[in-house]
């Protein structure tokens, strides 16, 4: 299978603390790679780099065999990246119709379209819609984005992501802060989604990280340890050590 | 219909039926009045569509507004007293559309620097460069310097004369409406939500593929254009120009009225003018302190009713 993402010898460092470490890491398509390690491993510098809001000192990402080390953020969303955000990150004035509405629209053309109401073209508000409806939010549509609880914040998130129909989403701890119900939905949620695009996943939550992922990468101190699939992980003794902890 | 819409109809029918009624009850003063009104509330609005819907704190509006009134002042002086004859002109199909295109220039070279920076750094900087235009005219000696340059004629229109009190105000008014119409669809439009959803989360929308630097500096160079044809609706009026009006004050000014009045709503900036000029007609009269009373209010309002007076309005009874 060919590489989706490819990211080669990047290194990123905030003074003198590397934040990433050399890293070598090839996502293949459709597959969803779940990328674990401690507090402060380098985890969402890395997705920075990899959507565009951080510049590596060196190194190279290759996204569908185009190099984009250097591209815009909003290019690469335009060439199908998307990310959700570990800290929720919506635009809370508006409605989570808006929201959604808004994803919809980045794809629809440019957005320079001064005379026809938004709210009006039904295809976006339709579509905005239906993946509300996918991730079970469809009765919320027209509440203000701000009159929802967190965990009603992080499934709207994936509904973004998912309107995005982006072929590549970074998935910053989607369960962050969500109950253990909440979570079993999400993963659920993430189970439906799998296969059908390519998902770099970050997350701490170690039981849903094991039941969702092909892959796994342990990243430790900016550094990749280990890759493998999840039983080889579970039983790596490197990772056992580093972050697992020794039982 | 919602209050506000009863409100918003109210206020427009008001300010149509106002000034012919004054003048047949020999009281042209309150026309004068209200053409002041009916500009600034076209500036304000225009300064609505970034600072309202586009969350950029621009403290350097009052310089379009200038650029446009010497926009008109300009061409008529070297009309009158020879030179620069590239701009010599009476006629307001001329001094009008320079007004419009020489403000948005400067919009979109000034934005092209400002939106580069975020915050406090924004305000300055913007504010730095309607400093920068208001010293330029106040070194040159031409154009009357810090006195001020007198517009001997008011710009020549086809069907309109502007001499007429009357048929100036009604159109400044047919503008203000115009402006209205403009800035409310634009926030209603695509372009109008890429705007306030980057108001609300820039990082956001630039993940969703959105270039927001360039959708907010079209949003500057509109805003500017409208605020440059609200300075030469100025010029006309006054028939008067100086630095004074670009002074950083008066884009003090231009923010209270759009935050009292309700920034981001179609009628706030307007309300916010009108309750700007009356608070400024009335108190007055009775000291030269009244900005203090003003301010007051302006806190009051940014305390405790987040919204403006519209706000306050649509909160009463809409329960939104």
């Amino acid at each position: 299978m060919s590489a989706e993402l490819e990211i080669s010898g990047l290194n990123k460092s905030f003074g003198g603390i590397k934040a990433t470490d050399d890293i070598n890491l090839a996502v293949t398509a459709n597959e969803l790679h779940a990328i674990i390690g401690p507090n402060g491993a380098g985890k969402t510098t890395l997705i920075s780099q990899l959507i565009g809001s951080l510049r590596p000192d060196t190194g190279r990402i290759v996204f569908r065999g185009r190099d984009i080390t250097r591209m815009p953020a909003h290019a690469r969303a335009r060439l199908g990246i998307t990310r959700s955000f570990q800290i929720t990150s919506l635009v809370m004035e508006m409605s989570v119709l808006d929201n959604v509405a808004l994803a919809v629209q980045a794809r629809d053309g440019h957005s320079f379209r001064f005379l026809r109401p938004a709210r009006a073209v039904a295809h976006i508000r339709e579509a905005a819609r239906g993946y509300l409806e996918q991730v079970g939010l469809g009765p919320r549509a027209d509440a203000p984005t701000v009159a929802l609880s967190h965990g009603e914040h992080r499934l709207m998130e994936i509904a973004i992501a998912l309107a995005s129909e982006a072929g590549l989403m970074l998935l910053d701890e989607p369960m962050a802060g969500l109950g253990p119900e909440e979570s079993a939905l999400m993963v659920a949620l993430l189970k439906q989604l799998k296969g059908s695009r390519t998902i770099l996943l970050i997350e701490h939550d170690m039981d849903a990280v094991f039941a969702l992922a092909d892959r796994i990468s342990v990243l430790v101190y900016g550094h990749v340890i280990a890759t493998g699939m999840p039983d080889e992980i579970r039983f790596n003794h490197d990772v056992r050590h580093a972050y697992l902890g020794e039982e | 219909m919602a209050l506000r819409h009863w409100i918003t109809l109210a206020v427009l029918v008001l300010l149509a039926v106002m000034p012919p009624v004054f003048i047949w009850m020999g009281n042209p003063f309150y026309v004068d009045l209200a053409t002041r009104l009916v500009i600034l509330g076209i500036a304000a609005t225009s300064l609505n569509l970034i600072l309202g819907y586009g969350g950029l704190i621009s403290f350097g509006h009052a310089a379009f507004v200038g650029i446009g009134a010497y926009a008109v002042g300009i061409p008529a002086y070297h009309m009158l007293y020879g030179g620069g004859e590239a701009v010599a002109s009476f006629n307001g199909m001329f001094q009008i559309p320079l007004a419009v295109a020489v403000s948005a220039l400067f919009a979109l070279i000034t934005g092209a620097i400002c939106l580069r920076t975020k915050g406090v750094y924004f305000i300055m900087i913007t504010m730095a460069f309607a400093q920068m235009v208001y010293y330029f005219f106040i070194s040159i000696e031409e154009y009357g310097a810090d006195d001020g340059l007198v517009i001997d004629m008011r710009s020549q229109l086809p069907f309109i004369e502007l001499d007429e009190p009357l048929q100036l105000y009604f159109f400044c008014y047919a503008s203000l409406i115009a402006a209205l119409l403009i800035v409310r669809t634009i926030a209603n439009s695509r372009f109008g939500m890429v705007l306030q959803g980057a108001k609300g989360n820039n990082e956001r929308m630039v993940t969703l593929g959105y270039n927001t630097y360039l959708y907010k500096l079209t949003a500057y160079v509109i805003s500017g254009a409208m605020a440059g044809y609200a300075g030469a609706l100025l010029g006309n009026f006054t028939t008067f120009i100086s630095p004074e009006m670009m002074d950083w004050s008066r884009s003090g000014e231009l923010m209270f009225m759009v935050i009292l009045g309700g920034a981001a709503t179609t009628l706030g900036p307007l309300m916010g003018s009108a309750v700007f000029i009356i608070i400024e007609e009335v108190l007055s009269n009775y000291t030269i302190y009244w900005h203090l009373p003003f301010g007051l209010m302006l806190i009051a309002v940014v305390l405790f009713a987040r919204g403006g007076l519209m706000g306050v309005i649509g909160r009463g009874r809409d329960g939104k």
